[in-house]
């Protein structure tokens, strides 16, 4: 059900079918070498008010669907759909006017603020940029967005190296949130912050998502963090969505094997419910050489891995309460401890 | 903004950066006030007895041979020297990151023309290119003077940008700018050019010791700033025939030379060392 | 069990902008004992890796040691050492590993050269001897197919690959004490479960006593005997790892684990702590966590030591007097 555009807008806000991103090495003597296969064919949707996370680990692609989607890289193929436009086939003016509905959190707090630039300024860059106030005004509504995020408006003047991580990731949401978005790509918000703080940021965005009616593609690599943030949950590995669902049902019973294997691994902070760790055997394949059929097959560990596994690639389908990409998805072994009390 | 002014204040904490800056604006300073104050350099006021006088009251420097005070010669050949060397270095700063930034941003074909334009230029050994124009065009007025040793000096620096810019394009708040809509020219001025100016300050300041060599081997060649204008160049030019018999004549225009370059290298050093700390 | 290291009273200080010195490390004290971890917990700034560096004599200048602090190896007094002697035990008894293993590794050497080199610093062997030594001590810390990754570089393997390499330089020279900075945090979840897993095995069969330090509460949990959880530049909790979680008693520990998302257990919203981490310019006056602890009161104005709160359980606060026990 694709939507209309501005006046009926669809409970899909956006919609990504087989997106594929691969990238040739640089240079006129490189063209012998094989494509990073960074994204291969990955689908799902984003419903408003909602937050997808994207999970996965280094080299998954999860990065580059982010980027991609925002059009910061171009895609190789697929499609786009935001609001019922069609992102890719936009031009540049177009583009840019796109832009105030589609913003993007970094990960690095110490590389997303221009040093050279007052936060007020980097608040008020998208706001100049698009005329949507001028003089006095500009400053009164960077103002109430620092505030909003929860910093004192009298930092405005200042420069980025006087506030610490957390701030700064705070000072990022508040110049994303200047265009007034609908949608916010968080490419691992927190991951480079510390414990304490990161439980205030990730307050800070469930608060906003709740009092702006926000929609999140949350990208992140730590599953406890997406539990507390994310309502569906798509899971990466190699270029691909191996499995994907609502959150709790998927962390309480995973049909895909790599699904089990990173609930398994994440660090339980409780001595008493330690579990036995599945620990992946092998190395990552490389993304610009992937394995034929099942990506994940050579390291798998399900009892009734085969032949099959090897040459034919399984496609995403419901199995119980989540959609996995696995032959052998019914008889997953379950992990140890259930998710939810 | 305070970005730069720390820069500054670290390198005048450095003791060789506080003394080049110091001697620097000692430099400019005796340039712009002292003429006035000072005897005409030009005149030749006593050609009977005021002729090769060692220095001594009333004359700092000794006269040369023409009875010119040699001290109102080197101060109004500073006028000159720094008129020409800072005026070529901003035109050759210009042009550097304009052309750094582009090649840097745009990428693509346009670097790789760019660059191997720069490339190319860099070749031809800057000297023999000014030697061959000014030879063929007799009394070059400054103006044109400055405006060759300018196009001829960005090709260095517009490699060093160049690099730079290609390190920042990777930076989170140049994709967060992308995003929200920042035309191009946005990102030129308002990010990368400011995070780019420490870079052109050092290489300012290092131009202009570089400049003022140039300039006084141009004028002593016979080439670049002519009689009787004052030039620390010309100046040992004309020395020459009296180098033995009055050798002040000589020593102190090529003292200021030395004394001036070594400032600006050493304040463009201490400069230098404090993007690097800030960097790091 | 036998104790191999005792840190008493370790202070380090730092010059600031006024030539003033400021103390990042402020009175730490632990111990390690033979084949157990300690872990020691903390957020940025609080010190805990300046502590780690303070054990090989690796804080870098204009840091220094103070007096009045002690560090004795077993029955050496490892700072007053110099020279030869200091060399010796850097690696060869207490060893360590790092967190980011592409800028420790040597990207010109392959992996067998470095860790060769690592044998033969410490013991006098021929070449082929320390060869032979690299590949088993390859294959000790599970790196798949260790005869050809030995003539591998560190670009070549991945993060977990590098990490082992780590670890199996550092174990080359025998060490009884293995320290290990955020040996997992730069790797992905499913390989920090490997690297951890090569830890402990190590430390089962070879005995040696691991101070790992760390910000991630789910491997202490998992991994550590002992904790210390650090808080501006001092420890202000310490207990056996079971103890620790189950009553944790510091206002400060208590509010790391109410801020820490769950993998298991009931979704809530996170209480995050207050404020922000002071610097170690500008430790505030008596208990330092006390503008941002929930549970100050006036003798918070005193900077409290570290009192009991149970068996082998100790915090730094002084509402440990009115705990029961």
């Amino acid at each position: 059900m694709s939507g209309s555009g501005a006046s009926a807008p669809p409970n899909r806000m956006l919609e990504v079918r087989d997106l594929v991103k691969h990238y040739h090495a640089a240079g006129l003597f490189s063209a012998s070498a094989p494509p990073v296969r960074a994204v291969e064919g990955v689908s799902f949707d984003v419903r408003r008010s909602e937050t997808l996370a994207l999970v996965g680990e280094s080299g998954c692609g999860k990065s580059s669907v982010g980027r991609t989607i925002l059009r910061l890289q171009e895609p190789t193929s697929g499609s786009a759909t935001f609001e019922g436009i069609d992102v890719f086939s936009l031009d540049r003016l177009a583009l840019r006017k796109l832009r105030r509905r589609m913003q993007i959190v970094f990960q690095d707090p110490y590389s997303s603020l221009n040093p050279r630039m007052s936060i007020g300024s980097a608040v008020a860059e998208g706001i100049e940029i698009h005329k949507l106030a001028r003089g006095a005004e500009v400053r009164s509504r960077v103002a109430s967005l620092l505030e909003e995020v929860g910093l004192d408006p009298g930092y405005a003047r200042r420069y980025p190296h006087e506030f610490s991580g957390g701030q700064r990731q705070r000072i990022g949401i508040a110049r994303a949130l200047a265009v007034e978005p609908s949608f916010i790509v968080c490419d691992e918000p927190v991951s480079a912050l510390d414990v304490s703080v990161q439980a205030q940021v990730l307050n800070l965005l469930a608060d906003l998502q709740r009092e702006r009616g926000l929609s999140y593609l949350f990208i992140a690599h730590d599953l406890a963090v997406v539990r507390q943030i994310a309502h569906r949950v798509a899971v990466m590995y190699l270029g691909r969505i191996v499995e994907e669902g609502a959150t709790e049902a998927l962390l309480a019973r995973p049909r895909h094997p790599y699904t089990v294997a990173l609930l398994s691994a994440v660090p339980e902070p409780d001595p008493s419910r330690q579990r036995s760790r599945i620990v992946l055997s092998g190395d990552l394949p490389s993304p610009s050489h992937p394995p034929a059929g099942c990506p994940f097959h050579t390291r798998c560990f399900h009892p009734m891995r085969n032949d099959r596994c090897r040459t034919e690639r399984p496609v995403l389908r419901p199995v119980e309460a989540t959609t996995a990409a696995c032959h052998y998805a019914e008889s997953t072994p379950a992990p140890e401890t259930l998710a939810s009390a | 903004m305070t970005a730069v002014v720390d820069t500054l204040r670290r390198a005048w904490q450095n003791p060789r950066g506080r003394a080049g800056a110091l001697v620097l604006a000692g430099v400019a300073l005796a340039a712009l006030l002292g003429p006035p104050l000072l005897p005409d350099p030009v005149a030749q006021p006593d050609l009977l007895h005021g002729v090769n006088l060692p220095p001594g009251l009333g004359h700092p420097f000794g006269t040369d041979q023409l009875s010119r005070d040699v001290f109102a010669r080197v101060v109004s050949g500073a006028r000159v020297s720094l008129a020409v060397s800072v005026l070529a270095m901003a035109l050759s700063i210009t042009l550097g990151a304009a052309i750094g930034l582009i090649a840097g941003y745009w990428g693509g074909t346009t670097d790789i023309v760019l660059m191997r334009l720069v490339d190319g230029a860099l070749a031809v050994p800057r000297l023999f290119l000014l030697l061959l124009v000014l030879a063929a065009w007799e009394r070059v007025p400054i103006g044109v003077l400055i405006v060759l040793i300018g196009t001829t000096g960005w090709f260095a620096t517009s490699r060093l940008v160049r690099g730079e810019v290609l390190r920042l394009r990777e930076e989170s708040y140049i994709r967060a700018a992308e995003a929200l809509g920042a035309p191009r020219r946005r990102i030129i001025f308002r990010h990368l050019l400011p995070n780019t100016l420490g870079l052109l300050l050092v290489a300012a300041t290092l131009g202009v010791g570089e400049v003022i060599l140039l300039e006084a081997g141009l004028s002593f060649l016979g080439l670049g700033i002519h009689p009787p204008t004052p030039s620390w160049g010309g100046m040992i030019l004309e020395a020459k025939e009296v180098l033995v018999t009055a050798p002040w004549v000589g020593v102190f225009p090529g003292l200021a030379i030395v004394i001036t370059v070594l400032s600006a290298d050493l304040l463009g050093d201490a400069l230098r060392d404090s993007i690097d700390m800030w960097r790091a | 069990m036998s104790a191999v290291l005792e840190v008493e009273n370790l202070r380090i200080s730092f010059p600031d902008q006024e030539r003033h010195r400021f103390y990042p490390v402020d009175g730490v004290s632990f111990t390690l004992e033979r084949g157990r971890t300690l872990a020691l917990v903390g957020e940025s700034g609080c010190g805990k890796s300046l502590t780690s560096l303070a054990l090989l004599r690796l804080v870098p200048a204009p840091g220094r040691i103070e007096a009045g602090s002690s560090i004795r190896l077993q029955d050496t007094d490892v700072l007053s050492l110099e020279g030869e002697a200091l060399r010796h035990i850097r690696g060869r008894r207490i060893g360590m590993i790092f967190q980011d293993p592409m800028t420790s590794l040597n990207p010109v050497f392959t992996v067998g050269d470095q860790i060769s080199e690592g044998v033969r610093a410490h013991f006098d062997v021929s070449r082929s001897e320390a060869r032979e030594r690299a590949l088993r001590l390859l294959q000790e810390v599970g790196m798949p197919d260790p005869g050809s990754r030995l003539k591998t570089y560190p670009h070549q393997l991945s993060g977990g690959m590098r990490q082992r390499v780590m670890i199996a330089i550092a174990l080359s020279a025998e060490p009884e004490i293995l320290v290990a900075d955020e040996p997992t945090t730069a790797l992905d979840v499913t390989v920090q479960a490997q690297i951890l897993e090569v830890l402990d095995h190590l430390r089962a069969t070879r005995g040696m006593a691991v101070l790992l330090i760390t910000h991630d509460l789910g491997i202490v949990a998992g991994r550590a005997d002992r904790v210390a959880v650090m808080y501006a530049g001092q420890i202000v909790e310490e207990a056996p790892t079971a103890q620790l979680f189950a009553r944790p008693s510091h206002p400060y520990t208590q509010g790391l684990f109410a801020s820490v998302p769950r993998i298991s257990g009931p979704v809530s919203r996170l209480i995050p702590i207050g404020g922000s981490v002071p610097p170690p310019t500008a430790w505030p006056e008596g208990c330092r966590f006390r503008p941002r602890c929930p549970k100050a009161f006036e003798k918070s104005e005193l900077p409290p030591p570290l009192l009991p709160v149970g068996a082998d359980h100790r915090m730094r606060c002084w509402l440990a007097e009115d705990a029961p026990g």
